[in-house]
């Protein structure tokens, strides 16, 4: 575009273009800042776009860019499909809608690997400059199908389990260890046609087997860990272009999905190796031990369990993904709308991994128009149990289970939780006496304050609301 | 040489400045804040944008065709999807 433009101002273009770039820099790390904090996070968000949109419209200045048909036809059928996708999807989709963006962009990080080395003479290139496209085209690769196989487990496509070969692990490992291997090999022999395609393909192939062993619980952590990699193979892909942007904010994005990987396994008291490596959910499930023999438990009904609420000084809801998977966020607000309207002081207790991906729950309860104010972080709501009247547990199950505290035999030993048993009465709204997703029995609910109330999570909400209102 | 070592000075400094951005923020955000940097992460179109618009085979362009359209679903779908989280993101209003 920049033969449109005077020659004075020509000669200045590669160094507007960087100052913009440095501009767009700030944006997105004030933007990320703002992020932090919920009243002003929208802001924040709106700066990183405006600060991509400056990044992206400068660039069309660049010199070397000759031609726009491509351009033009790739940015609106991207932003098509990706406006379209973000209006649509529904909030309790919001971790695989995540998991396809990033291996879209990690996949896209690849292939601007690809497309430079196949644009060029490969000998024009200097040795920093293949290594990082070799990593560019592994990282983004590996992104790519990740992504695809995670979005596919949490759909359902594919089984949610552990689906694994014997000796997985180090196959996985041999895997990444040739793959290291041929980026080295492409390294010193870029022209050699096998060997990029090899390592390509190796790739995607390792993307699909290092994400199809791992369980369906342990998905909040892959998503993080592979946001991390798209990031990493973006500021890889800035190496090959000598784009300090692309550097900038790629290594920003990959910090950031460190960071919450590394928030994921502490709350689910496990270390990354063992998330990637070891198996949950599968079909180890010993531990913890099938002695469920015949303990007793209490049963309740709906109109119990509206005077119990209503006469009570301060609740606290414990939500989980089961409340998300019923849809009744809605109902649950209305209760809980219901029981203050009686001056009962209503919180909201939010375990780390209560949804599917880091926060999920938090959007969900957004969704349903709670304030976020009366949303409470584990460590916030923990000491509060104990003046805390009634808990109701809405489709949770292993972030309440005290095995995590009691039992160093059960797998979710350590595992920090919702110390709902310090309350004076807690209500476990389930369908079932059956087990939670890591297949665990839960003591609580054998608990002498505890009381079952079986049912839907929403018909049972919808027959808590009828009961509270008939009260009056 | 020179230009690995530099460039690496950029990641490691960046990389310092995201880890202090972002131990800060609380859980209530941790979803939006993940699509945000998704959505940052897309960053990656500018890359497609040279390869695509710029001078080589056919082939490189389409390829760059392929790389500007899974960025700019990563980049606008990203920020969309955020914008409309952190919509629904309110204070207890003041009414009662």
């Amino acid at each position: 575009m920049s033969q449109f433009l005077p020659e004075a101002i020509q000669s200045l273009i590669p160094n507007i273009i960087q100052i913009i770039y440095l501009i767009a820099t700030g944006f997105f790390i004030v933007g990320i800042k703002r992020l932090g904090s919920p009243s002003t996070a929208r802001s924040g968000n709106q700066l990183a776009s405006f600060g991509m949109l400056m990044g992206v419209a400068v660039t069309l200045f660049d010199q070397e860019i000759i031609s726009f048909e491509f351009i033009i036809a790739g940015v609106i059928l991207g932003a098509l499909i990706g406006a379209f996708a973000a209006k649509k999807v529904q909030m309790t989709a919001m971790p695989e809608m995540v998991a396809i963006f990033n291996g879209f962009g990690g996949g896209a990080s690849a292939l601007v690997a690809w497309g430079e080395i196949s644009r060029l003479d490969p000998s024009l290139f200097d040795i920093q400059s293949l290594a990082t496209t070799g990593l560019s085209i592994l990282i983004g690769s590996i992104t790519f199908t990740g992504s695809f196989i995670a979005f596919g487990k949490l759909k359902g496509f594919i089984n949610g389990g552990r689906v694994a070969l014997p000796g997985q692990n180090y196959i996985n490992l041999i895997l990444t260890a040739v793959a290291l291997a041929l980026v080295g090999w492409f390294t010193i022999d870029p022209a050699s046609q096998p060997v990029f395609w090899a390592l390509f393909g190796l790739a995607l192939l390792i993307g699909v087997l290092t994400v199809l062993p791992i369980g369906g619980a342990d998905m909040p952590v892959v998503i993080s860990l592979l946001n991390s990699y798209s990031g990493i193979a973006a500021s890889m892909a800035g190496f090959v272009l000598g784009n300090n942007l692309l550097i900038i904010s790629g290594a920003l994005v990959g910090a950031a999905g460190l960071i919450l990987t590394n928030i994921m396994c502490q709350a689910m008291n496990r270390s990354l190796v063992n998330v990637l490596f070891g198996s949950f959910g599968g079909d180890e499930g010993a531990g913890g031990g099938p002695d469920t023999g015949d303990k007793s438990y209490q049963q309740t009904f709906a109109d119990d369990v509206a005077i119990q609420c209503s006469y009570a000084k301060k609740v606290v809801i414990a939500p989980g993904y089961g409340l998300a998977v019923a849809q009744a966020q809605h109902v649950l607000k209305e209760v809980a709308n219901l029981l203050e309207d009686k001056g009962v002081e209503v919180k909201y207790a939010i375990h780390p991994v209560a949804g599917r991906m880091p926060g999920h729950m938090n959007v969900l309860l957004a969704e349903a128009d709670v304030p976020y104010d009366q949303l409470y972080d584990m460590e916030e709501i923990n000491p509060e149990f104990k003046s805390t009247d009634v808990v109701l547990i809405i489709g949770a199950n292993d972030v309440v289970n005290p095995a995590a505290k009691t039992n160093p035999g059960s797998p979710i030993y350590g595992m920090p939780i919702l110390d709902v048993d310090d309350a004076k009465r807690t209500i476990v709204f389930k369908r079932s006496m059956s087990p939670g997703y890591a297949g665990i029995d839960n003591d609580l609910f054998y608990s002498d304050t505890n009381q079952m109330f079986f049912g839907d999570a929403k018909k049972s909400l919808q027959l808590l609301s009828t009961a509270i209102k008939e009260l009056d | 040489m020179e230009d690995l070592i530099f460039n690496l000075f950029i990641f490691v400094l960046a990389s310092f400045v995201g880890f202090e951005l972002i131990s800060k923020v609380p859980p209530t955000l941790h979803t939006p804040l993940m699509s945000g940097a998704n959505a940052i992460s897309g960053i990656t179109l500018i890359g497609a944008l040279i390869i695509a618009g710029g001078s080589g085979s056919v082939f490189s362009q389409w390829i760059g065709f392929a790389a500007i359209v899974f960025a700019t679903i990563n980049v606008v779908g990203g920020f969309m999807v955020t914008d409309r989280m952190l919509e629904m993101f309110k204070k207890k209003e003041d009414d009662k």
